[in-house]
């Protein structure tokens, strides 16, 4: 059995690779699987179409649910939540902002649903305190004066990007497994009831690229039931729900601020860093690969925060963004809110493959859980009896985090106090030699594959409020410089970094950010001709 | 303070709203007509403008660039009737054009002439842009492109945002005698520089000296140099003409990131000139209200000394788009917010913008403005011109892409020549007629000197 090692990773002509478990997905889930994995001694190879988080990873509230939010609708997704937000605050604080959260209700909310609310919290071994108006009022001055209940509880912000990033890191210094952004996977070759190889593409080189591993694991989030079937396998049933959230220029409360009620549209705000998230919407879509905001699920988004925060009406939007909820078949005809936010894993033996497992649903808050479950299925297959470590051993990642974490990379350019250091990215203060470092080792990537979006997607880059229209241009020239770029192919990450950060802008440009697009348009098309890379 | 203020009166024939290049351009225009002009604007896109005055670099939705704008021209009337510089006569287009230029070159910023084809000028990415008038300190740029002459791109440590290995990485293959170097700036340790300080830096010419001793060390055998534009803000021609002197070299200016020298130079040109031909300037302040009665049009705004009335008996309106606040965008509509003028645009939100942001055919959000009639006046709800006093100029037209069709300053020119010649008209055959020497206060307004 030959693996890789780490200090060499595969040449770009290598068209084969082993390892003893293929992941498919890089995802909180995927990246979590990797991780355990490698604490057991199991070497992986990680496949991500896009990059780590690309997926619903990427694009959620980044609430670490204290369990509150499914007292009423999961009693047991509840009582998981609140076991692993208490392990990792643990295990994890570094990716991890212990805010607290408030529930509030607002006139017209059911009061029902409020009398019952600290009970149920109290069945499922969640600490909540019932706060007066006025001191809900005076811990967070925003809330709206038509307040009329409020209670708190142990909810928190949770970084995923930190999260995956801390995984991979973990599980490459461990034992070397590997990871691979923007390889594919198109299908199987299944010899007697088992997976030989994954036959899969790298979109950068347009490579076919085999991996040969004795167990695969579907972590493809929405995607798994595609997957799945890709497998032959017919017993990954999902429905999909689009949810759709808004990033809000300034933080606007210390708490996540959650509302009062049976879940619904706009009714969590969750702080983080310097900026808010509003949401989310929830809306049944048949196709997974086109999900962009509308103007609907926007307003409505607005409107409904408004009624807890009014502030949020007259706010400042920088992003919006949507992803897909899988939803798991089977719980009946209940709503799709309500439906169980529980996890699903399939060892697909009725399908008559033995070395195939799918885990997919869940949350943010319980993939070490469901990386936990997945990991003890493919160990026990491949006959290792080590168990599960991740529930007691403590993720490191303070460097792989260091870049992504607001506030960070300004803490490095102080202590290193080099007047030759200039600032790139003015929004989020990231310097020269971030930029230098991130390339030079890239956190949980190679090298070779590094795009302006791929440092973005590292680093604090284009997260402010001019959302990289500058600092993109500034980077750029940086990595020119520096004889990272030496052709045209700077200008195309350019292009395509500003063309990427431009969908999530697109359903909030109005009022300042209207101005800001204007002025970014005139510099990247007017003067640079970004617009006509492709024509002369 | 809470006494009633009254406000100071100035009374003038035209008051320009917008210190942008149409506004900018409009008032050159009037103070030439000999129109009493009062030019009223705040800080806006003119800062970041590069100092290239394109007229028509690409036609939208054409991934190519034009190298013939006035064949271009005719292309855009047959395509795009309503486009505002397919409404304007070529004459006129030239003149405008070279009035503008000339006023510009008597100042100490020289200009080339609109000629009959582009011009293919440089830009900071090393990529390629086509424009009409380029200003005296980088026209050598194009020239040497052309004849790809050896040349060294010069750029200066602590200068972010541009590379001299970024220009030749994206150019070296077009122009293989193109080679990089760096120097420090002199007189300016380690750490980062500013365009604007290094510019002003270069008006003294002990900088201009040094500066030539390390830029003839890194020539080599190239008799060009290119570096990034930050040869003074005032009089930049003889900042630029001494340091070619100094050097024995042809050098020009590459425009960098903003905010640029060239926008502060144009910018700082017209405010100093404009009063010395007696245009009554407030700079930097917005124009809060406007209001149209049987006499003439009244301005409200303040300065730092306190609220100004401005009585004009016409008004151009060039307060630009969003970014410099002419036009709003509010979630359920695009709004004009002075007068509250009628919006062509798109339906609804969602419509404003295409999915792609590159998208080579521009963006419809982009295309909004305000409509004008034959005579630059700006139409009502009813379809009918707002006010007989009131005309317009500039990007806030509707019916244009200027970023996707590289026709900024073109716009903003041509728009402003045919608004000041129907202001002429309508003063000059107005009951009263324009005054021949018109009595009206000239004092200049300067806040906070
Ligand atoms: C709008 C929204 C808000 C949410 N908010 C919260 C929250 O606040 N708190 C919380 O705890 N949970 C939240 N969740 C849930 C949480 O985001 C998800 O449960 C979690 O991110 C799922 O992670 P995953 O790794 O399983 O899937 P994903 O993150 O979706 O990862 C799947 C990956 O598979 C990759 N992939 C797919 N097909 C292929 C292929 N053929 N080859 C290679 N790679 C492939 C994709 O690119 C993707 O990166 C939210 C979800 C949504 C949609
Ligand atoms: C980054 C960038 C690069 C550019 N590069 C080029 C180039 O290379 N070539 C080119 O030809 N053009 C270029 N332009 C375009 C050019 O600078 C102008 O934007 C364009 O010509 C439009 O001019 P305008 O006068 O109509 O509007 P603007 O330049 O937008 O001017 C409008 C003015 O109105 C003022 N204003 C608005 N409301 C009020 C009010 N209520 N009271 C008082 N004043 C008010 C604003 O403050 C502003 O000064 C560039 C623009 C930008 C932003």
């Amino acid at each position: 059995m030959s693996t890789i090692s780490p200090e060499q990773p595969a040449p770009a002509a290598a068209t084969t690779l082993e390892t003893e478990v293929l992941i498919i997905g890089g995802g909180v889930t995927g990246t979590g699987i990797m991780r355990d994995l490698a604490l057991r001694g199991i070497h992986s190879i990680l496949i991500d179409k896009i990059d780590l988080c690309a997926g619903a990873s990427g694009g959620n509230h980044g609430l670490l649910h204290s369990g509150a939010r499914y007292v009423s609708t999961d009693l047991e997704a509840a009582i998981e939540c609140r076991q692993e937000n208490e392990l990792l605050k643990r295990l994890a604080p570094h990716c991890i902002e212990a805010t607290g959260g408030l529930f509030v209700a607002v006139e017209g909310d059911d009061p029902a649903f409020a009398d019952e609310f600290p009970e149920l919290c109290r069945r499922a071994g969640i600490r909540c305190d019932e706060l007066t108006v006025a001191e809900a009022r005076k811990l967070e001055p925003h809330l709206s004066d038509r307040l009329v209940r409020a209670c708190r509880v142990p909810d928190a912000t949770v970084d995923p990007f930190h999260l995956a990033l801390a995984n991979v890191d973990h599980a490459r210094l461990t034992n070397g497994s590997l990871y691979r952004s923007h390889t594919e996977l198109l299908r199987f070759e299944i010899v007697d009831g088992e997976i030989r190889s994954a036959v899969c593409r790298d979109h950068r080189t347009l490579a076919p690229l085999t991996i040969r591993a004795r167990q695969v694991v579907n972590a493809g989030g929405a995607w798994a039931m595609n997957i799945a079937r890709l497998a032959g396998c017919a017993d990954v049933d999902l429905l999909y729900a689009k949810g759709t959230l808004l990033v809000n220029h300034d933080r606007m409360t210390r708490h996540v601020v959650n509302r009062l009620r049976p879940p619904g549209d706009g009714d969590i705000l969750v702080p983080g860093g310097t900026v808010s998230i509003l949401g989310t919407t929830s809306t049944r879509i048949q196709d997974l690969d086109h999900v962009a905001p509308t103007v609907d699920e926007i307003d409505r988004n607005i409107r409904e925060g408004a009624a807890m925060i009014p502030a949020l009406a007259g706010a400042r939007y920088t992003r919006a963004f949507s992803r897909v909820r899988p939803l798991l078949q089977g719980t009946g005809n209940a709503s799709d809110r309500a439906a169980s936010r529980g996890f699903a894993l399939l060892d697909h033996r009725s399908q008559g493959l033995a070395n195939f497992c799918t885990i997919t649903g869940g949350k943010l808050t319980t993939f070490r859980l469901m990386a936990e479950k997945a990991a003890d299925l493919v160990a026990g297959r491949l006959g290792n009896r080590q168990a599960g470590t991740t529930a007691t051993v403590p993720l490191p990642g303070d460097d792989a985090g260091r870049w992504t974490e607001p506030g960070a990379a300004p803490k490095h350019w102080y202590k290193l106090n080099d007047p030759g250091d200039m600032i790139l990215c003015e929004c989020e203060m990231v310097p020269q030699s971030a930029i230098d470092e991130i390339v030079a080792t890239p956190p949980g990537a190679e090298r070779e594959v590094m795009s302006i979006e791929a440092i973005s997607l590292r680093s604090r880059v284009g997260k402010g409020p001019c959302q990289g229209s500058f600092c993109g241009i500034r980077v750029a020239s940086y990595l020119y410089d520096s004889g990272y770029y030496r052709d045209a192919a700077g200008l195309v990450h350019m292009r395509d970094f500003f063309d990427e950060r431009f969908k999530g802008q697109r359903p909030v440009i109005w009022g300042r950010q209207a101005a800001q697009m204007e002025l970014a348009e005139a510099l990247h098309c007017g003067l640079l001709g970004l617009d006509a890379l492709d024509a002369d | 303070m809470n006494m009633i203020e009254q406000p100071r009166n100035f009374t003038t024939e035209l008051a320009v709203i917008g210190s942008g290049i149409a506004g900018f351009a409009a008032s050159v225009f009037a103070v030439n007509r000999k129109i009493a002009t009062a030019l009223a604007g705040n800080s806006g896109a003119v800062a970041y403008t590069t100092g290239y005055l394109d007229l028509l670099g690409r036609l939208d939705g054409i991934a190519t660039a034009v190298t013939d704008p006035w064949e271009g021209l005719l292309h855009l009337r047959q395509t795009q009737p309503k486009h505002p510089l397919g409404r304007i006569a070529v004459a006129d287009l030239r003149a405008g054009f070279d009035e503008f230029t000339s006023f510009l070159g008597s100042g100490g910023i020289a200009y080339s002439r609109a000629g009959d084809r582009n011009v293919t000028a440089l830009t900071p990415a090393g990529t390629l842009k086509q424009t009409l008038c380029v200003p005296a300190t980088m026209a050598a740029g194009p020239r040497a492109f052309a004849a790809r002459a050896a040349c060294v791109i010069v750029d200066f440590e602590g200068l972010k945002g541009f590379s001299s290995r970024e220009v030749v990485a994206n150019l070296g293959g077009r122009w293989p005698g193109l080679a990089a170097q760096r120097i420090g700036f002199p007189d300016m340790a380690r750490g980062e520089v500013y365009p604007e300080v290094m510019a002003r830096a270069l008006e003294v010419p002990a900088t201009r000296e040094r500066l030539a001793t390390a830029l003839q060390g890194v020539a080599g055998p190239a008799r060009v140099i290119g570096l990034p534009a930050i040869l003074g803000v005032h009089r930049p021609d003889r900042v630029h003409a001494d340091l070619e002197r100094l050097t024995g070299l042809e050098i020009f200016e590459i425009p960098t990131m903003p905010p640029s020298v060239p926008g502060v130079r144009l910018r700082e040109l017209l405010e100093q000139a404009l009063p010395k031909r007696g245009v009554t300037l407030i700079p930097q302040q917005k124009v809060t209200g406007l209001g149209f009665d049987g006499d003439g049009a009244t301005l409200d705004l303040r300065d730092s000394y306190g609220p100004i009335r401005i009585r004009a008996r016409a008004v151009i309106l060039a307060t630009g788009r969003f970014l410099s606040g002419g036009l709003e965008a509010h979630p359920d509509r695009i709004a004009e917010p002075l007068l509250d003028l009628p919006v062509t645009q798109p339906a609804g939100r969602a419509d404003w913008y295409r999915e792609r942001y590159t998208d080579v055919r521009g963006h419809p959000l982009h295309r909004a403005g305000i409509e004008v009639d034959a005579e630059s006046r700006p139409l009502g709800r009813d379809g009918r011109p707002c006010s007989e006093r009131l005309f317009a100029a500039g990007v806030i037209v509707a019916h244009q892409d200027w970023i996707r069709s590289r026709s900024g300053a073109g716009i903003a020119i041509a728009t402003a020549y045919q608004a000041v010649g129907a202001a002429e008209r309508y003063l000059r055959g107005s009951s009263g007629g324009l005054a021949a020497t018109p009595s009206l206060n000239r004092q200049v307004v300067v806040p906070g000197e």
